[in-house]
């Protein structure tokens, strides 16, 4: 019965919408998809200037000595690291690397400029709360790839857009988790700065924000490592770095290049995880 | 007995009420109308916190809120800073009706006039016990160098020194709970909420606790609104007792009035399990020392004394009644016998003494050795009044069979 009388209506026009929908953002926003290309890319330029002005030979022990420090003083971690950042330039991957980690870190940023005062919105309103978790659930859900395309629609190929998508798909866990550290902390201790006196402001600064650290820095985590498996699905786009080098292997199929390429990508990710994880405690 | 000035108000509550949920303003009238809260609750979905209390707080008194869990004092306590936001009613204080003041005034009041403290003590895990301690200055806007002055100081009285750069997690509860009254110490309000604040602790450091609040207000002469559940707690800190029930206080008085005048059932339940040997002092038990003869005096009206009223032991006292011993019957006849004049040398000034706030607790163990009356003393060491053994006996007898009537 149903399925009937959805044969018989005219089908709802939802892509002729969206499609339209495009077209007029394309022609009246145009000024607005400018601008932020050029904020993006000064960004990604910036960053990249930045981890390629050392030659490996220099940066690579400089990072070796960053995790050393950063994890407490794990020399086994410490020396991995400086053995896989060794492996990688010695693969002729380095400026490659660099490339996806100055897509990651510029991405991540980003996300969460955007994210984390998203996530605070959300934890002092339960009526924001309620419009975030539902756009939340829904871009989590949608596979990574569908975001693409509106990234190409309005920025086209290139570093630019595979940013754009990346800062989309990494956004949700700094969001929520910065929505649930704030909320997770103890009554009590919203009374205390309530009690004493602060100010919405000082109760934000001075207990919501450092009580939620740990739990935000867990978002901040996650986010790197969405920004990383993103970045290197956005090279089907035109972001450069190794994605691209595993893109080019399976189109040539490659398997070494690929694999090299996919190697290096494992090693960047564990010391990124491996740092930011330790940053926490 | 005690010394009974006019009590300066500090805090006045009238007619408050609170109700939870949307549109509380139905339930309060509902309240007005003498309905009950779980008829409330049935018709309207509206819960009742607080059903139409009014009291005061005197300056200086440690006044106790108590009750069963969900009878309604967290809730109060709440209030009187505003955490809560009361549905009507008035609380002024310092003369001033908080109720309804704007959120900036409001704030300067919290940071001046009100500290409170929390029953998981509420530390920030990620500052250091001064930086907690400072919290309230910091707020204020006061800067590094004084708002750590007066934190140290806080700690201090709190018997905490040596550990302002500890964080929370490395201190035991009761040393947590130390810091917790030293931040609410330091902003030097004059008002201290305390919510059920040493209930989280264990019974030893509890009642260490319990002591030295009392030692912290005498010397500081703090207002202390005081949440318990606990109504031995309740007896000891407290200088008022408001005993509650379904968001009503149902009555106030001091320990005493409570225990003796319960003014219902349900207050005579709540206290029947009372130890009454902590509640009941030297006072409550002693008997009038009479007769009693003056160091001045010879053997001979002691003996006469002695007959007159049948005992067999007389407390000596100097002019203004301090005590200077006892004499007995066996020595009062050597001595009527040997013509001596007067009573010294027959003195033992080695009597059992106890002051009249001491608990019956503590006495019973010393009536139970002593072979004499025990003296009960003032401050001056005057001699108020004696306590032997049926006098125990017939006061707890008579406390714990019939309800006394005032």
């Amino acid at each position: 019965m149903s399925l009937n009388i959805g044969i018989d209506l005219p089908k709802i026009p939802v892509g002729a919408f969206v499609s339209d929908l495009v077209d007029w953002i394309e022609a009246n926003l145009g000024w607005l998809l400018d601008g932020i290309t050029a904020v993006l890319r000064y960004l990604l330029n910036g960053f990249q200037e930045i981890l390629m002005f050392l030659p490996p030979e220099i940066f690579i022990p400089i990072l070796a000595i960053i995790v050393y420090f950063v994890t407490r003083k794990d020399h086994k971690l410490a020396i991995l690291s400086f053995i896989g950042l060794l492996l990688i330039w010695n693969l002729q991957l380095w400026d490659h690397a660099m490339m996806t980690l100055a897509l990651v870190l510029a991405s991540t940023i980003i996300a969460l400029l955007i994210g984390i005062p998203i996530g605070i919105l959300a934890a002092n309103s339960d009526s924001i709360n309620a419009v975030v978790r539902v756009l939340l659930d829904f871009m989590q859900t949608m596979p990574a790839f569908v975001y693409l395309v509106p990234a190409v629609i309005f920025f086209s190929l290139g570093n630019v857009p595979g940013m754009i998508a990346t800062v989309v798909f990494a956004m949700p866990p700094a969001i929520r988790l910065t929505n649930l550290g704030i909320r997770q902390i103890p009554t009590e201790l919203i009374e205390v700065s309530d009690a004493f006196g602060a100010t919405p402001r000082q109760k934000l600064i001075k207990v919501q924000l450092p009580v939620a650290l740990p739990t935000i820095m867990a978002g901040v985590n996650q986010c790197i490592m969405l920004a990383l498996s993103m970045v290197v699905i956005a090279s089907m786009i035109g972001a450069g770095g190794l994605g691209y080098q595993v893109l080019v292997g399976i189109q040539r199929v490659n398997i070494a290049m690929g694999f090299e390429a996919g190697l290096a990508i494992v090693i960047i990710a564990i010391i990124l995880d491996r740092i930011t994880q330790n940053l926490i405690k | 007995m005690d010394e009974e000035e006019t009590p300066e108000i500090q805090i006045e509550v009238k007619n408050l009420y609170k109700v939870f949920g949307s549109k509380p303003e139905k339930g309060v009238q509902m309240l007005k109308e003498g309905k009950k809260k779980p008829e409330i609750f049935e018709k309207t979905g509206l819960t009742v916190g607080l059903d139409n209390n009014s009291f005061e707080v005197y300056k200086g008194e440690i006044f106790v809120l108590m009750g069963l869990s969900g009878c309604g004092k967290s809730t109060l306590l709440r209030c009187l800073n505003r955490l809560i936001e009361p549905t009507e009613g008035s609380i002024i204080i310092n003369g001033r009706d908080i109720v309804g003041m704007d959120d900036e005034e409001m704030r300067k009041i919290r940071r001046q006039q009100l500290g409170m403290i929390f029953q998981n003590f509420a530390l920030l895990p990620h500052r250091t016990i001064i930086d907690n301690v400072a919290f309230g200055l910091e707020i204020q806007g006061i800067d590094i160098p004084e708002r750590h002055t007066k934190a140290a100081e806080a700690i201090k009285l709190v018997g905490l020194a040596g550990y302002e750069e500890s964080m929370p997690d490395q201190l035991s509860g009761g040393m947590k709970q130390r810091v917790g009254l030293a931040r609410a110490l330091a902003s030097d309000a004059d008002i201290l909420l305390m919510d059920e604040a040493f209930s989280a602790l264990d019974p030893l450091i509890r009642r260490d606790m319990q002591d030295e609040l009392i030692d912290l207000q005498q010397r500081l002469s703090k207002t202390i609104i005081f949440v318990t559940h606990d109504l031995d707690e309740a007896l000891k800190v407290g200088s008022r007792i408001a005993l509650m029930k379904d968001g009503k206080i149902i009555q106030i008085g001091t320990a005493e009035e409570i225990l003796m005048n319960p003014s219902n059932e349900y207050v005579e339940r709540f206290v029947a399990d009372v130890d009454m040997t902590r509640v009941l002092t030297a006072q409550d038990v002693m008997k009038k020392a009479d007769p009693i003869i003056s160091c001045k005096s010879g053997p001979r009206l002691a003996a006469r004394l002695m007959k007159e009223y049948g005992i067999s032991n007389l407390f000596v006292v100097t002019q203004h009644r301090i005590l200077k011993g006892i004499v007995t019957i066996d020595d009062v006849v050597e001595a009527v016998k040997n013509d001596h004049t007067t009573l010294e040398g027959i003195v033992t000034t080695d009597v059992p003494q106890v002051h009249l706030t001491t608990p019956l607790a503590d006495i019973i163990p010393m009536i139970a050795e002593a072979k004499l009356p025990l003296a009960v003393m003032d401050d001056d060491n005057r001699l108020k009044g004696i306590i032997v053994r049926g006098s125990v006996l017939s006061a707890l007898a008579r406390k714990e069979s019939e309800p006394i009537v005032a």
